[in-house]
């Protein structure tokens, strides 16, 4: 054999060559990405079409048009309406927005008083940001401060008539420091209550199971402004004679009792998402029952359900909207008030407010829903198929 | 046999303290204790109260005279009626928003969750800003939104905006032409239930015939030219008796045809535009929860995309997709109370002026109670019957 007879081979890699024209740059992923086919064509145009029709108007009225400062309706109205603008004009009337922002903000807390839940919202976020971030040190000192000191120092700051504090009664508080009160308490008072819910229901003594079911159950099958009406009309008529609650706490409880049901739901299911062999492995070791919990069970069962939790967190963020219904100020219900400013009343107050509103909640929501995502994936151990 | 005889022996314990069954018995007997020492105490508390205040109490109250007009009824109804009858009103009411924003619901939802899947960059960056968007704000926000935003600016009655079909929209709702049915129309609603029952038997055969021959028969357009072909007969037959009763624009209101409300109308729009997001986020989880081996099985077994997406996908996608569905379909009825924010006269907004009439608290809450609960048992029965026709066959 000679080495004629053996094919040719080549001895060093061929040259990487670029991809065709065709395959890359700006046109082949319009090509691909909007008219791959002719469905497609008629998909990208309407879309184009739709894009065409609500984006421009929508730039139109919020920000070309729009309002920034005024001293009341004036800028806002046209002629017609008693105002300034020539007749035809539409646009934002942000003017509305930027006179009312303390009151967004703070709803009727006295003005000299506002320093305090200023001084809150800074502590807040001085806490939550190192707790947020997974390398910053001290999570333990960082999350006892969190959950347990700032309850206390804000509770004492914002209601005061302690320490030389004026006293400011909570049908005062309204707009967004209600709004993040409710859900704070709420997020923080829900997830335990929730997991302690979940365990009953999963609980092998039948009595203690019952009562979960029975609870859990009757609170989903009903809306949530059934239980703030219990929590405002009914809970009086339980107590004894004479007792009486604030209205903000009864909100309080009626929220928290609300998102705890539902947190329970999901708690349960990342339960039983934990194979038997982890319970059993944790029996065998000889740890009890809340040991097994704690140390074995429930790290695992709450990291498979983060984003469940965060839903819930973000439906409880959007519900305490509803305290509207019990006639308490949180920020919808204070932009919703004033639009029956006379000084302010003009076609475009409404639209104007309630997307500063909207703004404010959707960035919150988003927030959370981004966040938990980026957990999502840190706390990915790779256990996933 | 004598050492597994001391196995099996119950170990003894230091005290009755560590003993799990003593102790679980314990526990329960105490939570049921505190359970009922606690009901004890709100039934007693509740009585003092009621008699200290001279409330009424039980379930009379549903006879008397209610006394309050209702804006928006579906029967027939004035203030001289009872409390009970128009809180059947309510219930009414809620029962069809509810049933209107669901069915518009799955279809905006149906149709956004499929475009964030689409090969089109476009669509799907403009079904994901809608998702975005509506998920992240609270539902009655966006019902505030319609009602003050956009329902309240528009024109008045006498410019209002016209529409195809002699449709009209202004600040006072939407109108459109009310169908009305004549003489013998009877005889349409007869066809098209038989329609129905002929399409629903020949789909059967169809089906038979399929699983015993492999033959397959064309059903969907057979029930199409029979649901629209028997009643559109019946009604040449019959001699044309529908008319319709156009609404005319006079001096300063729209008379005549049917008026949409602008309170259910905004209640319907949030509801159905808000739901829609998470129907539409869960049916983009239930298409990709199938796995691609599936769709490349298929492929190499000759389908095309259309059959694929037929055949293999969406039964398998419908599976994952109905239980979270139903749940979104419970949180929609339950939202539908939100309509007390801007006075539609539903079951939650009905309760709440009776609360404040009688002066008794606990009745009412007690009947929206055992209403959202029926509506929501209901609903999850319908659905887990749909839920059950879905499920996989197993051997």
């Amino acid at each position: 054999m000679t080495q004629t007879d053996l094919s040719w081979v080549r001895t060093e890699m061929a040259q990487a060559m670029p991809a065709p024209a065709g395959e890359r740059g700006l046109v082949a992923w319009v090509r691909k990405n909007l008219f791959a086919s002719v469905g497609d064509t008629i998909l990208t145009l309407l879309g184009l079409l739709l894009v065409a029709m609500i984006l421009p108007s929508i730039i139109n009225w919020a920000f070309v048009q729009a309002q920034w400062t005024g001293p009341d309706r004036t800028v806002c109205a046209t002629v017609a309406q008693g105002g300034i603008q020539p007749d035809g004009w539409s646009g934002a009337c942000w003017a509305f927005v930027n006179a009312k922002f303390g009151q967004f903000m703070f709803g009727r807390y006295p003005l000299e008083e506002r320093w305090r839940p200023i001084l809150v919202a800074v502590l807040f976020v001085a806490l939550l940001a190192p707790l947020l971030i997974p390398r910053a040190p001290h999570k333990g000192l960082n999350a006892v401060l969190f959950f347990l000191a700032l309850p206390i120092v804000a509770f004492i700051l914002l209601v005061g008539g302690m320490f030389g504090l004026p006293h400011v009664e909570t049908p005062l508080w309204g707009g967004l420091l209600v709004t993040l009160t409710l859900s704070f308490v709420g997020i923080v008072v829900s997830l335990p209550l929730g997991i302690l819910l979940a365990l009953g229901r999963r609980s092998k003594m039948p009595v203690v199971k019952m009562i979960c079911i029975v609870f859990i159950e009757t609170i989903r099958g009903i809306p949530l402004i059934t239980v703030l009406f219990m929590a405002s009309v009914m809970l009086p008529l339980f107590l004894p004679a004479g007792v009486t609650f604030d209205k903000f706490l009864r909100a309080l409880i009626g929220v928290s009792l609300f998102a705890a049901a539902y947190m329970a739901e999901v708690v349960r299911g990342g339960l039983q998402a934990i194979p038997k062999g982890q319970y059993e492995g944790a029996d065998s070791l000889g740890l009890s029952y809340w040991q097994k919990m704690y140390f074995i069970v429930l790290p695992q069962a709450l990291k498979l359900v983060i984003p469940g939790i965060v839903n819930t967190f973000i439906g409880m963020f959007k519900d305490t909207s509803l305290v509207y219904i019990i006639s308490m100020f949180d920020l919808l219900a204070i932009v919703r008030q004033n639009f029956s400013d006379a000084s302010w009343a003009s076609p475009q107050t409404p639209a104007s407010g309630l997307i500063f509103a909207a703004a404010v909640f959707w960035l919150f929501c988003f927030g959370m829903s981004r966040y938990s995502m980026f957990m999502e994936r840190r706390l990915d151990t790779g256990h996933k198929r | 046999m004598a050492s597994q005889e001391v196995l099996r022996e119950e170990p003894t314990r230091g005290s009755l303290i560590n003993d799990p069954r003593v102790r679980s018995i314990f526990i329960q007997v105490v939570a049921a204790l505190a359970l009922v020492l606690c009901i004890w105490w709100i039934v007693g508390n509740t009585i003092d109260n009621l008699q200290r205040l001279h409330i009424a109490s039980g379930f009379a109250f549903l006879k008397g005279r209610a006394g309050f007009d209702i804006a928006d009824s579906a029967i027939a109804y004035s203030s001289d009626n009872t409390y009970g009858r128009a809180i059947l009103v309510g219930l009414i009411n809620t029962a069809i928003v509810a049933l209107a924003g669901i069915v518009t619901a799955t279809i905006i939802g149906f149709m956004v969750g499929i475009g964030r899947l689409s090969n089109n960059w476009l669509i799907r960056k403009i079904c994901t800003v809608y998702v975005e968007v509506f998920r992240n704000i609270p539902p009655l926000l966006v019902i505030f939104f319609w009602y003050f935003g956009v329902l309240s600016v528009l024109p008045l009655p006498r410019d209002s905006i016209g529409l195809p079909f002699g449709s009209f929209l202004n600040s006072r709702g939407f109108y459109f032409p009310r169908a009305v049915w004549g003489e013998g129309s009877w005889l349409i609603f007869l066809a098209l239930v038989l329609a129905i029952a002929m399409s629903w038997f020949v789909a059967r055969k169809a089906r038979q015939r399929q699983m015993a021959t492999g033959q397959q028969f064309p059903v969907f357009w057979t029930s199409v030219a029979l649901i629209v072909g028997l009643p559109l007969l019946a009604y040449i037959v019959s001699g044309f008796p529908l008319t319709f009763d156009l609404p005319k624009k006079s001096t300063f209101n729209l008379t005549g045809g049917f008026q949409v409300k602008p309170e259910f109308l905004s209640l319907y729009l949030a509801l159905s535009f808000y739901t829609a997001a998470f129907i539409a986020e869960i049916v983009r989880a239930g298409v990709r929860g199938v796995s691609h081996g599936q769709t490349e099985a298929a492929g190499a077994l000759g389908l095309r995309s259309g059959p694929i997406l037929r055949l293999v996908v969406v039964p398998q996608a419908m599976r994952i997709v109905i239980p979270p569905l139903t749940s979104q379909y419970l949180n929609l009825t339950k939202n539908s109370s939100l309509a007390i924010a801007i006075g539609y006269p539903d079951l939650t907004a009905i309760a709440g002026t009776v609360l404040n009439q009688t002066g008794q608290a606990i009745e009412p809450v007690l009947i929206m109670m055992a209403v959202y609960l029926g509506l929501s048992l209901l609903t999850s029965a319908i659905m887990n019957v749909v839920n059950a026709k879905m499920a996989l066959v197993e051997r």
